[in-house]
């Protein structure tokens, strides 16, 4: 019983110090994420989300303190890490000389995914029709869509996601939330930015970790 | 859902892409080569047309052309994928990062070193090179062009996420390139003369091997410093 | 081993080590640079072939071997900076790179003034004058990709591998211009034949040669310790130590 109340830790940050700019956008943040949470980064914008995420990530390197995987800093088992990892930035990582689905179907190689059927996946995400569509002639949302639906295709534990909603509609927000807590149940995290309001997802199964905007 | 891709495949893979929106931007591709051809053609202009001077120059002129056309179209290499955020998925990929980036740098070798190397032997004939320069020419081209992608890709890692590119570039890259354009033009100078120009080529050769084993892990560890 | 560098990486005691060393490296710098300079100019004996114009290698000779020296040292603070993660290691190395640059300039520019008596030109292109200029660009590489970046912590880790790169491209670029050189003109000029110069020459030369190198650490720790006060002006101890200094 006590086994099944004590959940897994999948990511922990210790001592996180971040400086932008010669200013301190957070210090000595410390907080561990485990499995079947979703856990939302909220604060006023220029309060360091972002570059927390981009921390958690592995792509920003802290000022101080370090962020741990199974107990081990991620920098020094990046590949292992990474392979749990699936980030999603601001900038959607759509190329838009490529047709959708080869946007899809680089994405997901390069996540090393073999074998799956990109049009399928597509359809997820109501993108059917547009597969052949470059991604520089699709709607903003349907970029953004391009972007997401490697969430459907995915096996990773840790699920990143700077401003996932940007752009969706509102029917496809429920979709993404649902997703979320599916993952969730499954035993994966999610940690996101939004500063729209969820539906589906209440307050009392989300996780928060906020951040202030500091003025030294 | 299957993992489990080679690293000859995750190399074809990003080795495709990058030729693919190449060859759907064709601009890019001649641009570089059309700014080689030019540069060559000042020359004469600039030095006079007598043949004895410009075959005396002709390696130098067609070297120094090489190198400042193959840094500007290097320029571009990751900046798009910066642009557009596909350099951070490729930073988070559990692929090794040197793998990737060494198939990116073939890639644009493929586009713009591999038809400058053709374009050589006609500027060649413009300049009134030796006639049995042309072997040393090529092979030199052949040996050199690459190195000059490799050494020029560490530089453009570093300055990617800078707002000012070309003239901080020139300075970091330009003095990494004298070695490569020593040999080669002594090289193509010695077979003009009919002298053996093997040892030229093997020194090239060497720094080739060298470049193509350390400069991915430069170039990845710059990227890392960029999209920081 | 290395526990004695990491508990260094701490900004605060790497400031007041490099407090404590100053004082002896500035003095030493001074004694030495005055000692060798005062000799070499005023008491060693003339040349026999070029007269006095040979004075300026007490000059020259310290900067050129020190040019390198100077990379050598930027470069080996990236490389711990880079593998360790030390950011005062970044710092110290960004903190050489225009001191290095000086250094080589003056290399170039006295080695320039040497020639004119001697090779009656200012510029020859010889292969050490050659690799001295290469040196000065990629120094000057390292400085303006120092100074392009916004975040300083960035600029440093970037210029950082840039000095790796540099260094292990310097041997390459040495013996290629070398090699160029050998093969374009006849080896008659030689700067310096250490061989033949006597202990009353070589051993002014010696201690400036020492000298310039105590004076390039003292520089450099003037560097490190500012910057370090610019990376870290938001930590409270650095905030107590302007308190201290009367500052408000």
């Amino acid at each position: 019983m006590v086994e099944q109340l004590k959940a897994t830790t999948l990511v922990s940050a210790s001592n996180l110090t971040c400086i932008r700019e010669e200013r301190i956008l957070f210090d000595d943040l410390s907080f561990e994420i485990t499995e079947g949470e979703i856990v939302q980064i909220e604060g006023p914008n220029g309060a360091g989300k972002t570059s927390l995420l981009r921390i958690i990530a592995g792509l920003s390197r802290p000022y101080a303190g370090n962020i741990n995987f199974k107990g081990e800093d991620i920098v020094r088992c990046r590949d292992e890490y990474n392979d749990e990892l699936l980030y999603l930035g601001h900038l959607a990582g759509v190329k838009s000389e490529l047709t959708a689905e080869e946007n899809l179907n680089f994405n997901l190689r390069l996540c090393g995914y073999d074998g799956f059927d990109s049009r399928e996946i597509l359809s997820k995400v109501n993108l059917s029709g547009f597969e052949d569509a470059l991604a520089g002639h699709l709607s903003a949302g349907q970029h953004r869509r391009t972007a997401l639906a490697r969430l459907w295709h995915t096996n990773c534990k840790i699920w990143l996601l700077d401003e996932p909603f940007t752009a969706i509609d509102k029917k496809g927000v429920e979709e993404l939330e649902h997703l979320f807590l599916a993952h969730a149940k499954r035993g994966g995290c999610v940690i996101l930015t939004t500063h729209q309001d969820m539906g589906v997802i209440s307050d009392d199964i989300l996780r928060k970790i906020s951040l202030d905007y500091r003025f030294v | 859902m299957k993992k489990g891709i080679s690293y000859t495949q995750a190399f074809g893979t990003v080795l495709k892409r990058d030729l693919q929106i190449a060859i759907r931007h064709r601009g890019d591709i001649f641009n570089p080569l059309l700014f080689f051809v030019l540069v060559v053609t000042l020359f004469p202009l600039g030095i006079g047309p007598e043949p004895q001077v410009l075959t005396r120059v002709a390696p130098g002129i067609i070297w120094v052309a090489a190198l400042l056309a193959s840094m500007l179209s290097l320029e571009r290499l990751f900046k798009a994928d910066y642009v557009d955020g596909s350099l951070e998925q490729m930073l988070l990929s559990p692929q090794p990062l040197p793998l990737m980036v060494l198939a990116k740098v073939l890639a644009h070798w493929i586009l713009t070193g591999v038809p400058l190397i053709l374009v050589a032997p006609l500027l060649a004939v413009l300049l009134h090179l030796e006639s049995n320069s042309y072997g040393a020419l090529i092979a030199t081209l052949a040996l050199g062009t690459p190195v000059l992608s490799l050494l020029g890709a560490i530089g453009v890692a570093l300055t990617v996420g800078l707002h000012k590119g070309g003239v901080l570039l020139s300075l970091l890259i330009l003095p990494l390139y004298i070695p490569v354009l020593i040999f080669a033009t002594s090289a193509i100078d010695a077979a003009g003369m009919n002298l053996p120009y093997d040892g030229q080529l093997a020194i090239i050769g060497a720094m080739l091997i060298g470049s193509l084993t350390l400069a991915p892990f430069a170039i990845g560890a710059s990227l890392r410093v960029s999209t920081n | 081993m290395w526990k004695w560098l990491h508990s260094y990486a701490d900004p605060e005691r790497a400031y007041k080590l490099s407090s404590t060393l100053l004082p002896w490296f500035a003095t030493l710098a001074i004694a030495f640079i005055g000692i060798g300079t005062i000799w070499g100019l005023g008491f060693a004996p003339t040349d026999y072939q070029q007269g006095d114009s040979y004075r300026i290698i007490f000059i020259h000779v310290p900067a050129a071997s020190m040019s390198m020296a100077a990379y050598m040292g930027m470069a080996t603070c990236s490389f711990i900076g880079l593998v360790w993660q030390i950011k005062s290691a970044d710092w110290a190395a960004a903190s050489i790179a225009p001191i290095g640059a000086v250094i080589t300039f003056i290399a170039l520019v006295t080695g320039a003034t040497w020639g004119k008596p001697m090779w009656g030109t200012w510029w020859v292109w010889d292969a050490r004058l050659t690799s001295e200029l290469v040196l000065l660009f990629l120094y000057l590489g390292v400085i303006s990709l120092y100074a392009s970046f916004e975040d300083k912590v960035l600029a440093a880790r970037a210029s950082g591998i840039l000095a790796i790169v540099g260094v292990i491209n310097i041997p390459i670029i040495k013996y290629s211009v070398d090699w160029w050189s050998s093969l374009h003109q006849p080896s008659t000029i030689r700067i310096t034949e250490k061989s033949t110069m006597s202990t009353d020459m070589l051993y002014p030369l010696l201690i400036n040669i020492f000298g310039f190198g105590l004076m390039i650490a003292a520089i450099t720790i003037v560097r490190f310790r500012s910057e370090i006060l610019a990376r870290n002006g938001m930590r409270p101890w650095v905030r107590e130590l302007a308190k201290a200094e009367g500052v408000k």
